[in-house]
């Protein structure tokens, strides 16, 4: 829009048209007749039921034993639920394997990148250099390259680098929990130095200015001044990337053929054969894999929301 | 929305009275960058070097060896010198011979337009009602939101139980006894309805945000003019939500040409649901077709371009003014 909001000043006229309504400037002027409001009430309540019925179903299905499905039909109500097929699922497929190795994966992933970005974006966004737009740029763009294009070199890389026996069974990277780790890493890299990078640019040039008057060095200055206002950036990163990371299926599968090394999201591609007979166990199984990353949503939810924006609103 | 803010170039500082001294201290400081201690210097070096080094070893050196290697034939057994470099043959045996290609073309483009046509304006639509606020709205987002946060796999397995031949819901409820996964005919469209599941909500929240952020007295001002909703939306709202209409454009396109999850949790991208990304895989792991899959990659690469630029352009619009 060409017209700057701030010269307009809606002050005085809008007060008289606004009646009886609340209005706190987030919520629109308009807000329509009362019949078209409870229009928009039952399309938006009959989508969300819609929406709400794939998982639904899905928890259903997971708390009936597949026996009395078999013996009713699989769309019975009524005879047991309970909790029988989680436990079964759980011993069965060795899940508790599966979360560790998501969990060996996905924590220092995490840290590891919002370390390794908050340091890129700190010299690309407050140590002036002419190659910082263009480095910021190439971080960047590899976050947008589909993960496929990479893959082929990739597996080839991590197959011919040798890692001794002692640390590898394979003796390469292939296998190891090492490069699911640092394939990660370096994909997410780009997404968070670019949000990391535009936070400090906004963060007042004085804090480091007055620093470095007094003496302090670059580390001083990223560690003591720099990152801790940084901290609701770091925080709704953090929860983003937790559950990406957590979601990752593809790198995983592409560099880990053992079974049993898989984090928990692609391993749900082997318990989708293994309980292929049995829908309940599955669904058992496949609803515990999201605990994780449901109870970090629930938790931090406002972080969450706050971060898939971070990067969508510069411009 | 925390974004958004801080974003902005900082403000001019400094009142009336400071405002002159201001400059020569920024001058002076200039100067003194010139005059790094060496541990500073070290400590950029490797500030910036660590994450580069890491970046271009694990992402751009793969991205330009596909182009290398595209060219070869090897099947990753021993070393690169047994790469047979044959020209363009691996594009050739792509266009001409492969069998899945062109399928797995008409896929992605299909993914894509239904991406575009269908899933992203359902959740620009569902935004632009949620933004009204009536009554259950938080609750109605929460719930279009929570696919947004499962895996892909996760979700290939959701609609597995709703989309089974025999105990499905689908079929429960419409009598049918459809393999809607299992039917080349269909089973891309089943997928699709999978896929947005998802998308819808991803495009919702960060569509919803964008809203949020607009200076609400446009609004007002168009409302002062006389301008109805339909009107306030289309001529004042949506033209100043550019940057955010640009990044789900651009999401919406990615998402299409990374689609990979949930036809692998399917089918592992056979029968009908054939895409350029799980091509690439069933040639690039085990089978080891190495030049062969790489071609499928720069293929992908070279669409992938289109939108990263315009992105990039978009996003780095004011450092390059």
């Amino acid at each position: 829009m060409t017209t700057p909001a701030a010269v307009i000043d809606p002050e005085p006229q809008a007060r008289g048209r606004r009646r009886n309504r609340r209005q706190n400037y987030t919520t629109p002027l308009t807000r329509g007749s009362r019949a078209s409001r409870i229009g928009i009430t039952v399309f938006l309540g009959g989508a969300a039921f819609l929406w709400i019925i794939p998982l639904a179903w899905t928890i259903y299905t997971s708390l009936r034993p597949i026996d009395y499905f078999k013996d009713h039909s699989y769309f019975s109500i009524g005879g047991t639920y309970d909790f029988q097929n989680y436990v079964d699922a759980f011993e069965q497929a060795q899940l508790l394997k599966f979360f560790a190795n998501s969990a060996i994966i996905t924590i220092p992933a995490v840290i590891l990148t919002l370390l390794l970005a908050s340091l890129a974006a700190f010299k690309l966004s407050r140590v002036a250099w002419k190659y910082n737009v263009p480095l910021l740029i190439l971080f960047t763009a590899g976050n947008l390259l589909p993960q496929q294009v990479l893959a082929t070199p990739l597996f080839q890389m991590a197959k011919h680098t040798p890692l001794p026996e002692t640390i590898s069974d394979s003796g390469s990277f292939i296998n190891t929990y090492y490069v699911v780790i640092a394939v990660n890493v370096a994909f997410q890299l780009g997404f968070c130095t670019f949000v990391m990078s535009n936070y400090m640019k906004a963060l007042p040039v004085e804090l480091t200015e007055a620093a470095q008057v007094d003496g302090a060095g670059i580390w001083k200055q990223y560690w003591k001044i720099v990152l801790p206002l940084c901290r609701p950036a770091l925080a709704a990163l953090a929860t983003l990337e937790v559950i990406w990371i957590y979601n990752d299926f593809f790198w995983a599968l592409l560099l880990v053929q053992k079974g049993d090394r898989l984090p928990i999201t692609s391993g749900l591609n082997n318990l989708n054969g293994q309980f292929a007979q049995n829908y309940n166990l599955l669904a058992a199984g496949a609803l515990m894999s999201a605990l994780p990353v449901l109870i970090v949503y629930l938790v931090l939810q406002k972080h969450f929301k706050a971060g898939l924006t971070l990067g969508a609103n510069k411009g | 929305m925390t974004g958004s803010t801080p974003i902005a170039p900082p403000a001019p500082r400094g009142g009336a009275p400071a405002a002159p001294a201001k400059p020569v201290e920024i001058v002076e400081v200039k100067g003194k960058l010139k005059k790094l201690s060496t541990t500073d210097k070290v400590v950029i070096g490797l500030m910036i070097g660590i994450p580069t080094l890491i970046e271009a070893v694990l992402v751009w050196f793969p991205a330009v060896a596909s182009i290398v290697l595209s060219f070869g034939n090897w099947n990753g057994v021993g070393s690169l010198a047994r790469i047979q470099w044959i020209g363009v043959t691996n594009y050739q045996n792509i266009f001409e011979v492969d069998p899945n290609f062109w399928p797995a073309v008409q896929h992605n483009v299909l993914w894509l337009v239904f991406l575009a046509v269908v899933a992203t304006p359902l959740g620009v639509f569902l935004a632009v009602l949620l933004d009204r606020e009536t009554p259950g709205s938080k609750l109605f987002q929460s719930v279009f939101f929570l696919p947004v946060i499962f895996s892909l796999a996760l979700i290939g397995v959701i609609w597995q139980l709703m989309f089974s031949p025999e105990q499905g819901l689908v079929n429960g409820v419409l009598g049918t006894d459809i393999d809607w996964f299992g039917d080349s005919g269909i089973n891309l469209w089943a997928a699709l309805i999978a896929s947005s599941w998802k998308h819808v909500g991803y495009i919702m929240i960060l569509y919803l945000a964008g809203l949020k952020g607009v200076d609400p007295s446009l609004r007002e001002a168009a409302a002062l003019d006389g301008a109805n909703n339909r009107q306030t939306f289309f001529r004042v709202v949506f033209p100043a939500m550019k940057p955010i209409n640009i990044v789900v454009v651009v999401i919406t396109v990615i998402e299409a040409l990374r689609a990979f999850d949930i036809v692998f949790i399917i089918n592992k991208g056979n029968n009908g649901l054939q895409l350029l990304s799980t091509m690439i895989y069933t040639n690039s792991g085990a089978a080891a077709r190495v030049g062969y899959a790489s071609a499928l990659a720069v293929i992908l690469l070279v669409i992938a371009l289109v939108p990263i630029v315009t992105y990039l352009s978009q996003a780095f619009k004011e450092e390059n003014r």
